[in-house]
């Protein structure tokens, strides 16, 4: 009896998932062609066109942010699990976790306030650096634990050989807990890659090809709220593609990486 | 590198301090107090937003508990072996899903099913309360938003409170399995009692996802200020105001307004988050020992 | 030294310590270590006191005593290992040769490179192949002409008497090797950089008898080129591979001789308590 509650609860749950992406692929499927993978949008209120720019610019922006937060995360979590003294680590770890939680919409207005502002201008750099910076403590805290999770026996190893610290953290520790850094950055990336709410005012959107990083820069989730609480139906139609497009990337990247991970799980370790 | 985490803090911090400077000047913090909202006059008040934040993330909160909890129990101590990965990695790729993609969903399929079934029988079987009374409409309300929120928060409830039931020793299952007790007598009382601690935790943890939520709710939340006593009634939370008002918030008490809202939801997200650190602490550092 | 009727390795117990300007006397010559008057902390907690022993060259010296004893502890501190953990201090002198090792200009990575070590758990590098862990250390250390490193990988592999056993599947990974041959494998990888003295912690002890016998034949050969320090509760395998043997008992050296004396004729009576199983 019990049993069967909390099996209908987990249904429950799962249910909003399956429906979102039932109703993504009836509804994305049949709008995704030719045209709109490789066409910018059209005027305001005219059908056809496509997200050409958007997706590429999703796919830039994904790559500034990366570019920020994967050196910055990972150096930072190597510092942490190696080398900082335990209240340093308390307080960075503190740190982390206040970034982590704080909403993403803040950000936003944050990087308005230190790039777009001097800057006089929305720009591809201010919208990825707002990613980058959500990214940034993501990548610290799994670099950590996986850098944790390196058992200390392998350091001891290497440093016995009268290897040297850094060569030991770069060509054994590293070496080792490669696998889950590199899964912990993909999933950093995919969660980076869904934020909408950071690009608002940072990015403010560009309907055509931007030319350079310090121009304003199309992105797929801004550019389905954009399209989502717009007027015209045939927006609502290419939300939906661009939303379809968008969960692909995302899930691809999160099913990718949990095949690489199950790969790593099923060695024997002893 | 680690130490630009700690300045990235006080960068935040100060930011949004430097934005909000103005504001804070005219009104003080007595603003927090203000109900009025008319950019036009310059009369800004954000009780409304405040209000609307809390009463969606904590109805959103009052959904996704429950329906977290079950789940939990039920992947932890319930469901047979196979089913238990699929259901996990289920929740999982919820989790990923990005919030403008369930704000979509939610405008175009939820609210209008909301709108054309749920809404009106509550209305009519509850609708003697304060909190069910008003029109309808297209469906964009508090209790719309609230949903959301709860879609959005339980994947996160429902893997740390995973996390919390499979630290407790199996020894202790066993010990109440000894006393005679059934399947689930074992798991309210050696599991589910002795994790309250751990479930207050995780819930915080899930509040302070809520209040920042902003896509999501701001696609279905109506965005309008002023009280209202029922969940039915359109409102705005911070973060949907800031979401929505920034772009057109013109000279330069509006968006200084704008970033002491944003200033006051990052302090009320952390220390929502700083209560469940220390409401998780103890069970996160029992896993790492 | 002060009692010259005692064979090559010196203890005093404590009552006994010479004169502290005595205790900073160079090296006796031919010996391999000299520690004098050794203290180890870990952050307030004092785990070795005053420890003097010196320690022969191309011999099997045998450290044994009950756990807690601070053994492990003094072993690290001969290749500054001691020093890695946080709050780990350590005073006193060792003198490797005659060089101290706690001398402040001495680097403790080029210690670690004259001092090999074998830990308790084999701990091969899980993501290397055999021949990659073997050859680890030179490739870490600057060494890159295949044809050296070929060399040494064979050479060590015959030393540690692992390489008839591996020789058709070098590139397969270390992990696939049993719990005996790996801990072969991790003295093979310590030998591979050519150490003047090879540490042992326990080297056999999370291994079955026929591995632990293997492991002790092994000693036994390498005695002949290496000098020796080996950790060990088990008394009868310090019986077996050892030539002298010391005692500590809760931080302090209490005995160190010849191993035949120590098991048949020990000096000081907690000693020859411990040895004949009476506590411990």
């Amino acid at each position: 009896m019990i049993s069967a509650v909390c099996f209908a609860c987990a249904l429950m749950v799962i249910l909003p998932l399956a429906l979102v992406l039932l109703r993504l692929v009836r509804m994305g499927a049949s709008s995704i062609d030719w045209a709109f993978l490789t066409q910018l949008q059209k005027p305001e209120g005219e059908p056809g066109g496509g997200m050409a720019n958007a997706i590429v610019g999703s796919l830039i922006l994904m790559g500034l942010a990366a570019l920020i937060g994967v050196p910055v995360g990972v150096l930072g979590g190597i510092y942490l699990s190696e080398y900082a003294s335990n209240r340093l680590k308390w307080s960075v770890r503190f740190a982390a976790d206040i970034l982590n939680g704080t909403p993403s919409i803040v950000w936003g207005i944050v990087v308005y306030a230190l790039v777009v502002v001097p800057m006089k201008g929305a720009s591809a750099y201010a919208g990825g650096l707002a990613l980058g910076l959500i990214m940034i403590p993501l990548v610290i805290r799994t670099t950590e634990e996986m850098l944790a999770l390196v058992p200390n026996s392998y350091r001891e190893a290497a440093l016995a050989l009268g290897v040297s610290k850094w060569k030991t953290i770069v060509f054994i520790v590293l070496k080792t807990a490669g696998k889950g850094i590199i899964t912990g950055v993909l999933l950093a990336c995919s969660r980076v890659a869904g934020e909408t709410a950071p690009l608002l005012f940072t990015t403010s959107g560009n309907q055509f090809w931007s030319r350079r990083l310090s121009d304003p820069i199309a992105s797929l989730p801004r550019q389905i709220y954009t399209f989502a609480i717009g007027p015209y139906d045939d927006q609502h139609r290419q939300a939906w593609a661009g939303a379809l497009i968008l969960i692909l990337l995302v899930l691809s990247i999160n099913i990718g990486v949990r095949i690489i991970t199950r790969e790593g799980s099923a060695k024997p370790v002893k | 590198m680690a130490m630009m985490v700690l300045a990235l803090v006080v960068i935040l911090g100060l930011e949004l301090c430097r934005g909000a400077g103005l504001s804070l000047r005219v009104f003080g913090w007595r603003f927090l107090g203000l109900s009025h909202w008319n950019p036009v006059n310059n009369d800004f008040g954000p009780l409304p937003c405040i209000v609307g934040t809390f009463v969606s993330s904590l109805l959103g909160l009052a959904i996704a508990l429950p329906l977290s909890l079950a789940t939990a129990v039920y992947l932890t101590e319930l469901a047979p072996g196979w089913a238990r990965r699929p259901v996990i990695t289920l929740i999982e790729m919820l989790a990923s899903v990005p919030s403008v993609i369930l704000g979509l969903w939610g405008m175009y399929v939820l609210l209008p099913w909301l709108a054309a079934g749920p809404y009106p029988v509550l209305k009519r079987c509850l609708g003697f309360l304060p909190f069910f009374q008003g029109p309808v409409g297209g469906g964009y309300c508090v209790l719309s938003a609230a949903i959301m929120i709860a879609i959005m928060i339980v994947p996160i409830i429902t893997s740390i409170s995973r996390e919390v039931f499979r630290s407790i020793p199996d020894t202790q299952r066993e010990a109440a399995f000894a006393l005679g007790a059934t399947r689930w007598e074992a798991t309210r009382l050696a599991v589910v009692k002795s994790s309250t601690r751990g479930i207050f935790g995780a819930a915080m943890l899930g509040l302070g996802r809520a209040l920042g939520e902003t896509m999501a709710v701001t696609m279905v939340i109506g965005n309008t200020h002023g009280f209202s006593a029922s969940l039915l009634a359109p409102g705005s939370t911070l973060a949907s105001t800031i979401a929505s008002e920034f772009d057109e918030a013109v000279g330069s008490l509006y968006p200084s307004v704008l970033y002491e809202m944003g200033l006051v939801l990052l302090l009320v997200t952390i220390v929502t988050n700083i209560l469940a650190r220390l409401l998780l602490g103890a069970v996160r550092g029992r896993q790492h020992a | 030294m002060t009692q010259p009727s005692q064979p090559s390795v010196t203890a005093q117990p404590p009552a006994s310590a010479p004169a502290p300007h005595e205790r900073s006397a160079p090296a006796a010559p031919g010996v391999t270590f000299d520690v004098q008057g050794l203290n180890a902390w870990f952050a307030a907690n004092q785990v070795l006191s005053d420890i003097s022993l010196q320690v022969q060259p191309k011999a099997v010296t045998a450290i044994i005593g009950p756990s807690g004893c601070g053994k492990s502890t003094f072993l690290r501190t001969l290749n500054r290992m001691h020093e890695l953990v946080p709050g780990a201090r350590v005073e006193g002198r060792i003198l490797l040769f005659g060089q101290d090792l706690y001398a402040c200009d001495v680097d403790p990575t080029l210690v670690r490179r004259r001092v090999g070590m074998v830990f308790q758990k084999s701990n091969p590098f899980p993501a290397m192949s055999i021949a990659d862990n073997v050859t680890a250390g030179l490739k870490l250390n600057g060494v890159r002409q295949r044809t050296v490193l070929r060399e040494r990988l064979e050479q060590t592999l015959r030393m540690a008497a692992l390489w008839d056993e591996v020789k058709d599947r070098l590139s397969a990974n270390a992990l696939s090797l049993s719990g005996g041959q790996q801990q072969r494998l991790c003295i093979a990888r310590a030998l591979a950089i050519e150490p003047e003295v090879l540490l042992m912690d326990e080297p056999a002890s999370a291994l079955d008898p026929l591995a632990t016998a293997k492991i002790e034949e092994l000693i036994l050969e390498l005695r002949r080129q290496f000098t020796i320090v080996i950790v060990t509760h088990n008394m009868q395998q310090a019986s077996r591979v050892s030539d002298f043997t010391a005692f500590l008992y809760l931080g302090k050296l209490i005995e160190a001789d010849h191993t035949k004396q120590i098991f048949t004729n020990p000096r000081i009576k907690q000693t020859e308590d411990y040895v004949t199983g009476r506590f411990g």
